[in-house]
């Protein structure tokens, strides 16, 4: 029987189509207490006094704690991502002497239940001397401005840049140079369950144990140890059921710290579950980033150059990654194209906002739309086929590994290959006769393409914050049952079922008889964590290689009893069959003799337990072309996509039922940006989209049926041959529904359009052609 | 109705509790709450039944979806007071003797759920719609699913899980009704 490759139905399911998995706020511990946060009502302000004694009062409650309390006792929120130079600024758990964002915690109390824990924290006066917001990123840098960290000289938290080759040659010897202002909008990460914490210190230890909704339990457990000041040996982090992350819980938050210091401070239970408006203020924001390109060509569409200006709104301060989220962008700004020379310029900006961070796709879709978009231009401008352009400037498979001017090496590729496919699954040439007697009839149709590349499987330790390996543990049982511990924490991905899989095929035994854990400090090997697309490429090589060592142990020890030699041990159908001999043993029966241990070869150790951590050597680039049409309701503005088709290339597959959930998935995120998400604050600072009235989440009636495919191109970067899957649909599918709108839109002279692309935009272009 | 004025807190030592009695998936639950003790409080904390789920507190996002008399309702904007006597149906009381509903069962092959969250309410409003139309199209699915939102699986997934799920509880009527 052989798993990997087939759409096996997920084991994770039963549990919860039937509502019985836990996640954390289904957590109740006897004697448990609620938190409620006090958080700031303004953007930039000073706190002249709180006020908790009407808190107090008001029975039920426990605790109340304060910003003066807090710094004394617990360390600030940890920032792992770091650019050389720049300013640094310290955020305790709650505000100490000012507030620099609305939301920001400022006060915590504990309560019996957490109705009445709200009440006490609406009980807290807080009085503010509000300060002039910070909100445009452009004007934060400029001299003159308001300055939010009052340490600092100014709002510039860092500057970063490169340029490979001789750019200003290369714009000087160019035919054409196109130039645009893309804005890449803040972007909230919405996953389903909020965030959410539990801690308390368990008997007989004084083990201090926190319950979290993250995406990085082993990291969390370290940063958490410190801040506290709890040897690290005996905290412990659990990550039950998780709703969902897209990076958001890619973190270290104030109110996990909060939690950890409650239960310590009151020796009980602490449960803290975050409100979707708290979510939309206070969990990480992603993207943000306004890009000034300008591409150099020759008159046939070959690229000679680009530069990209980036000022990337940091919020106002940092959380884990945020300063090194916009530099991937630099990173991967080339594309899936040989630009010979690139220039990449970065600014970040403080302001009165929430931090940004990693937003499924991090960097990357802003890259990919800033060269999908430019390279659109240049086609418009040239009046060349969008495709045209895209494969003159493709490099060939054999040009792989490809050093790029963004300053990574490409593993493998053939994009032409997947632009082909995808052209070809959407009848592009029957799409563009459509669009020109479409066009003839006086209607908006368009058709937009995105041959992305994509940096996944994070990835090198010397290129990553905090090590970028990963741990696989394979435990055999005596009884034959196989135990993998990922230090991966899969969050709806479903690596239960993927892993199992792997083991399950290279022991020749039932998919059942494999049982993958995660999550729990306490019983998995460190790890790093799931982020990145790097569960599958980094976290299941470390176990195929553990298993590859139990393996060969298990080969020499079949070899020993049958009288054969360990290579030429083959596991099949539960058994470890002696190719040569003609004889054969059960898996089991291998493994019993690892335990028993009385007839092992000379000099092997019993037992069957092995643990490994993978450095990979580079990352791996998946790539892919999506083609999506639009039309355009003329009366309304409103674009509707009629057609989307994804052909994608992320290696081998171990499963295209979770792979094609993860670019459906993906798709529809990216779709959103492109047509309706988008965080909005006023010029006060105060946060417009603070609900999910407000803030447009993609419904399921949005969207057509998605067409997928794909091509493989396996990685050499593991052994596995994969790539990662988790955010290419993200990052390949915005910039393909905005080049369709502006395709659609051309015959008017529309040459770009900024997201979201929402009908009254469109409405007012046509308004305005009729009215001339 | 209760007077919006209960919702706000009370002062030390005036919380006042009503009794309500509420049937969940067959089984009676007697409790004395708060008036302004939300019906999610009520399924989760009072009756222990989990799987019923928050995720926007305002009747956005359809996680917390059950049936109440019948009918698919957003749990997360009703107060416990205003489910007295009724009869619940939550997702834990779904599958029937160990056997998973249509609806679980096609939502598990059809891959239509990632990380779960969405999925328990989704499914409890798969169920009206189902119920009330038994052979829905695709638009007719997207439309049935507006209120409830997913942020893992594009939808896509959990339209052919409902289609399959269609054609599974059609096949069991048509034995039932040859019978
Ligand atoms: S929690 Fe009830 S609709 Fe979102
Ligand atoms: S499966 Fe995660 S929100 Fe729907």
């Amino acid at each position: 029987m052989k798993y990997v490759g087939q759409a096996i139905k997920r084991k994770e399911d039963p549990r919860l189509v039937s509502g019985s998995s836990s996640f954390v706020d289904d957590l109740a511990l006897p004697g448990m207490l609620h938190t409620a946060v006090a958080r700031s009502i303004h953007a930039h302000a000073r706190i002249k006094r709180i006020d908790i004694s009407q808190a107090w009062k008001l029975a039920g409650v426990t605790a109340v704690v304060t910003g003066e309390e807090i710094a004394g006792k617990c360390g600030p929120i940890p920032v792992a991502g770091e650019i050389h130079g720049m300013k640094k600024p310290v955020m305790h758990l709650l505000a100490v002497g000012k507030v620099i964002y609305v939301g920001q915690p400022v006060a915590a109390v504990v309560a019996s239940d957490k109705y009445i824990a709200r009440d006490a924290a609406d009980l807290i006066e807080i009085e503010y001397e509000p300060l002039p917001a910070v909100t445009n990123p452009e004007k934060a840098i400029e001299p003159g401005s308001p300055v939010i960290h009052e340490q600092f000289s100014d709002n510039i938290a860092y500057t970063f840049g490169f340029e490979t080759g001789n750019t200003e040659e290369a714009f000087k010897n160019a035919d054409v140079v196109v130039k645009e202002r893309f804005v890449n909008q803040r972007l909230a990460p919405v996953s389903m369950e909020t965030r959410g914490a539990v801690a308390t210190v368990q008997a007989p230890d004084r083990e201090l144990v926190i319950w979290s909704s993250t995406q990085i339990p082993h990291l969390l457990k370290t940063q958490l140890a410190v801040m506290v000041g709890v040897p690290e040996h005996r905290t412990r982090v659990i990550t039950p059921e998780v709703g969902g992350g897209f990076g958001s819980k890619l973190n270290v938050y104030a109110e996990e710290g909060l939690v950890a210091y409650l239960a310590l401070k009151t020796g009980k239970p602490v449960k803290w579950i975050e409100g979707r408006r708290e979510n939309l203020a206070c969990t990480i924001h992603g993207r943000d980033q306004i890009n000034d390109v300008e591409l150099a060509l020759k008159k046939d569409g070959t690229i000679l150059g680009m530069r990209a200006k980036v000022v990337a709104d940091i919020g106002g301060y940092y959380q884990l990654l945020t300063a090194i989220i916009p530099q991937l962008t630099g990173l991967l700004a080339p594309g899936a194209y040989r630009v010979p020379t690139f220039k990449f310029d970065l600014v970040g900006a403080f302001t009165n906002k929430m931090a940004t961070d990693a937003y499924r796709g991090a960097g990357r879709p802003e890259a990919t739309y800033l060269i999908e978009r430019i390279v659109d231009c240049a086609a418009q401008k040239l009046k060349m086929d969008p495709a045209e352009i895209r494969r003159k400037n493709f490099p060939q498979p054999s040009e792989f590994p490809f050093a790029t001017s963004g300053g990574v090496v490409y593993d493998s590729a053939n994009y032409e290959k997947a632009l082909d496919k995808a052209l070809q699954l959407a009848d592009y040439a029957g799409l563009r006769k459509k669009q020109a007697e479409m066009r003839a009839q006086g209607k908006y149709m368009g058709i937009g393409l995105s041959s992305y590349v994509e940096i996944c499987a994070m990835g090198p330790s010397v290129a990553m914050p905090a090590g970028g390996w990963e741990s696989g543990s394979v435990r055999i049982e005596p009884t034959g049952k196989v135990t993998v511990l990922t230090g991966a924490s899969p969050h709806g991905q479903g690596q239960e079922t993927s892993f199992s899989q792997i083991v399950a095929d290279e022991f020749g035994i039932g998919i059942d008889d494999v049982f993958v854990q995660h999550g729990d400090t306490a019983r998995i090997p460190y790890g790093i964590g799931t982020f990145g697309s790097r569960a599958t490429a980094v976290g299941g090589t470390a176990i195929y290689m553990a298993v590859q060592d139990l393996k060969a142990k298990l080969a020499g020890i079949a070899a020993h009893i049958l009288q054969s030699s360990p290579d030429k041990i083959v596991f099949e159908d539960g058994k470890l069959i002696a190719g040569d001999a003609d004889k054969s043993m059960t898996f089991g029966a291998a493994v019993t003799q690892a335990y028993i241990a009385r007839n092992l070869p000379p000099g092997m150790e019993p037992g069957l337990d092995r643990t490994r951590f993978f450095e990979p050597s580079n990352f791996t680039f998946p790539f892919g072309t999506h083609v999506c049409v639009v039309e355009i309701d003329e009366e309304t503005g409103e674009p509707k996509i009629t057609k989307y088709v994804a052909v994608d290339d992320c290696g081998n597959v171990i499963n295209p039922l979770l792979a094609e959930g993860q670019i459906h998935g993906g798709i529809v995120q990216g779709v959103a940006q492109a047509l309706y998400e988008e965080v909005v604050y006023d010029e006060n600072g105060q946060l417009l989209t603070g609900s999910l009235m407000d803030y447009a989440l993609p419904r399921a009636h949005d969207l057509p049926m998605l067409e997928l495919d794909r091509t493989v191109t396996p990685s050499p970067v593991n052994p596995m041959g994969v790539k990662g899957v988790g955010e290419a649909g993200t990052i390949g599918s915005t910039p393909a529904v905005v080049n369709a709108i502006v395709d659609a839109l051309s015959p008017l002279g529309v040459t770009h359009i900024d997201m979201p692309v929402r009908p009254e935009k469109i409405w007012k272009i046509l308004k305005g052609r009729k009215a001339s | 109705m209760l007077p919006v004025s209960l919702q706000t807190s009370f002062p030390k030592g005036m919380l006042m509790t009503q009794r309500v009695r509420i049937t969940i998936n067959g089984k009676l639950f007697e409790s004395d709450v708060e008036p302004r003790l939300l019906l999610t409080d009520f399924i989760r904390g009072v009756a222990g039944l989990t799987g019923t789920h928050v995720g926007c507190e305002t009747s956005i996002c359809g996680a917390c979806t059950i049936l109440a008399n019948g009918l698919a309702v957003k749990s997360c904007t009703m107060f416990a007071v205003q489910a007295d006597g009724s009869d619940l149906v939550t997702i834990e009381g779904m599958a029937k003797d160990g056997q998973l509903h249509p609806l679980q069962q096609s939502f598990w092959e059809e891959h239509g759920l990632q990380c779960g969250y969405c999925t328990t309410g989704m499914i409890m409003c798969a169920h009206q719609l189902l119920a009330r139309n038994a052979t829905p199209t695709e638009a007719e699915i997207r439309d049935g699913l507006t209120g409830n939102l997913c942020r893992c699986t594009g939808y896509q997934n959990i339209v052919k899980a409902v289609q399959s799920a269609s054609g599974k509880m059609r096949q069991t009527q048509n034995v039932a009704a040859g019978d």
